[in-house]
């Protein structure tokens, strides 16, 4: 609609000059004297995009070079995929970076996003508005909470100082070591994701229900459907075409987990239990000077999961949801 | 008619369907209830610790709920003059420019791309889009910023994070709305370009603009690991890295003898949270803005459209 109006808006000016329809070359001509400012707005927003999402690609090129700091990307030599020989041979460091990612991707998926659903279920089915907005107002709130503020605030909770020891030590029940233990980081960490942001999860949940049709409770109520029977056919179904999305968006991040929370508490449990693919690129080049191989790391990431976004929408138009983008 | 389109009498009166059960409901407030206690109690003893007086924190053994004796002893040790102080002006230095700049950018961006038909509107549009897809990877940005010259400078923790896809396609969503009838009659009486954005579209668009001004202000004030990455001097830490030093990491930042005015290091208790709580306080200004455009569910139907 918006195209069609703008599209007779340049004819009309390009053809408004000569008698005869201008050629295609002057019909751009007079585009680009039209929108020139429009050009020249967008300029400052390009430019930082060029510069800082797409400049960066071409300094993967160090994947394949034997990159020395001191001599410069260019002269670097190149070594082919010699860095790559982590991933293909198995690098013990780089296998537990690569499993504790995966495992901590799953267990989030897992156990992190059927909460906001289920809040948003008893949320959307409170009797009153305005006792639904306040505990929406708290639960939103830890979403806006920096990475450190909620480890911090883990800490005093769950340290060995915290509220949670303090109080088993009042009660003569001994200590529980929670945060300096390498078996409970991945329950930890899964907590720390839901305290932040399930809460907040639930506003797009809550979106999506707001917007069915009441004359369908109405309908199933007069055929005779119960309660849960309403809950399966008429709520459900409202929210399924936002869950796929979420989905998808989730396995396309399947490699991503937690970057900021991990390097906060890496130390207190080790590399081991915590190392994950974006910690091990973090430590490796920029720390270690290893920077050949974790830029390959990283690429082979990068590549990952932008054929995983590719998939996963491929399965969404599958199963006939709109997915991501459109076909 | 109107009772029937409610849903309150629907879930009551119609044939066969009980009303939710006492039990049940019951369940879901407990539930609820326990989930806004898990979000306040925190809150509440991180506000209280860093009230309460040393000997109310010893005698706890650690924390406290409530402070039996509250003072603000803590709060002006880190507000001397101190590290605390000067990584909270490097905060709002870098928050208030970034804020700004980045919200100057979106908008311009959005508005040039709300013109389908415009001049190499579609390549710069998929030239946006693009990057939602990919990340550039944390070796390669690093790359571009020390080449840059941008170490150690506060440029670095704005320019990267200067322009993001989705809220340009947000805000570009939101220009689209405003009805083309407006823009064309302007256009008709004489309107430039620059005079249709500034007294037409930018003042029908105040929510938008505020939402994701709002939004961009909280992930600048938040942000923790590109300073990380590219800030070593720590006189130059923002307010994140340096409650990760003191709080987080339980050690003390030895900078040129601007230790936390005289208190012996680590930081006592209350001085720690008393660091939290300073770095909650932005938050907490606007989130009852924030809110306000939850309720409208603007984001949503802006991502939506």
């Amino acid at each position: 609609m918006a195209a069609a109006v703008s599209d007779t808006r340049a004819t009309a000016q390009a053809g408004a000059g000569p008698a005869a329809a201008p050629k295609p070359r002057a019909r751009r001509r007079a585009r680009l004297r039209r929108d020139r400012l429009l050009l020249l707005l967008a300029a400052p927003g390009i430019a930082v995009v060029l510069l800082f999402h797409y400049l960066p690609l071409a300094g993967n090129v160090i994947a394949f070079k034997d990159y020395q700091p001191y001599i410069g990307i260019v002269d670097s030599p190149w070594v082919g995929f010699a860095n790559f020989s982590v991933i293909w041979n198995g690098d013990p460091e780089f296998l537990n970076a690569l499993t504790n990612t995966l495992v901590i991707s799953f267990v989030q998926v897992a156990f992190v996003f059927p909460i906001p659903i289920v809040l948003a279920l008893m949320l959307n089915s409170l009797l009153s508005e305005r006792l639904k907005r306040l505990v929406q107002s708290v639960l939103y709130l830890p979403h806006f909470m920096s990475w450190v503020v909620v480890v911090a605030i883990f800490q005093q909770m769950l340290g060995n100082a915290g509220l949670f020891n303090t109080f088993l030590r009042t009660h003569e029940l001994g200590d529980f070591n929670i945060l300096g233990n390498p078996d409970l980081f991945i329950p930890l960490i899964t907590a720390q994701v839901i305290w932040k942001d399930a809460g907040w999860g639930t506003i797009i949940f809550l979106a999506a229900l707001s917007r069915v049709d009441t004359e369908l409770y109405e309908a199933s109520a007069v055929d005779g459907a119960s309660r849960m029977r309403q809950l399966w056919h008429v709520t459900l179904p409202s929210i399924r075409g936002v869950v796929v999305l979420l989905l998808i968006l989730k396995l396309g991040d399947a490699l991503t987990v937690g970057f900021e929370q991990i390097i906060l508490q890496r130390d207190a449990v080790g590399a081991d239990a915590s190392e994950v693919l974006d910690t091990y690129v973090y430590y490796n080049g920029i720390i270690g000077g290893d920077w050949g191989v974790s830029a390959a790391v990283g690429l082979v990431k990068g590549l990952v999961g932008l054929i995983l976004v590719y998939l996963a929408n491929k399965f969404a138009h599958l199963l006939g949801e709109s997915g991501v983008y459109q076909k | 008619m109107t009772v029937l389109t409610s849903r309150k009498p629907v879930r009551r009166n119609v044939n066969g369907t009980p009303p939710p059960g006492l039990a049940m409901r019951g369940a879901k407030g407990l539930i609820l209830l326990i989930a806004c206690a898990l979000v306040v109690v925190p809150f509440l003893s991180v506000v209280s610790t860093s009230l309460a007086d040393q000997q109310q924190i010893t005698e706890a053994g650690g924390y406290v709920l409530w402070p039996e004796r509250p003072n603000l002893d803590a709060y002006r040790a880190i507000l001397a003059g101190g590290v605390v102080t000067r990584a909270l002006f490097v905060s709002v230095g870098v928050t208030l420019v970034g804020t700004l700049l980045s919200l100057a950018c979106t908008a311009l961006l959005a508005y040039a791309l709300s013109r389908p038909g415009s001049f190499a509107h579609k390549p710069l549009l998929m030239t946006v889009l693009f990057t939602l897809f990919f990340t550039p990877g944390i070796i390669p940005m690093y790359l571009l910023i020390r080449s840059l010259g941008l170490l150690d400078s506060y440029w670095s923790l704005i320019l990267p994070v200067l322009v993001n896809a989705f809220q340009v396609l947000i805000m570009r969503a939101f220009f689209m709305e405003i009805p083309r009838e407006l823009i064309d009659a302007a256009r008709i009486d004489g309107a430039g370009e620059l005079h249709i954005l500034t007294r037409i579209v930018l003042p029908l668009s105040k929510a938008v603009l505020a939402v994701i001004g709002l939004f961009q202000a909280v992930a600048f004030w938040n942000a923790f690991f590109n300073a990380v990455l590219y800030i070593n001097d720590t006189a130059k830490w923002p307010l994140q890295l340096v409650l990760r030093t003191y709080v987080v990491d339980n050690t003390s930042l030895g900078v040129d003898g601007t230790e936390i005015a005289g208190a012996t290091l680590p930081a006592s208790q209350s001085i720690q949270m008393a660091i939290l709580v300073v770095s909650l306080v932005p938050i907490a200004l606007v989130y009852p803005f924030l809110q306000r455009h939850f309720a409208k569910g603007l984001l949503i139907g802006a991502v939506k459209g």
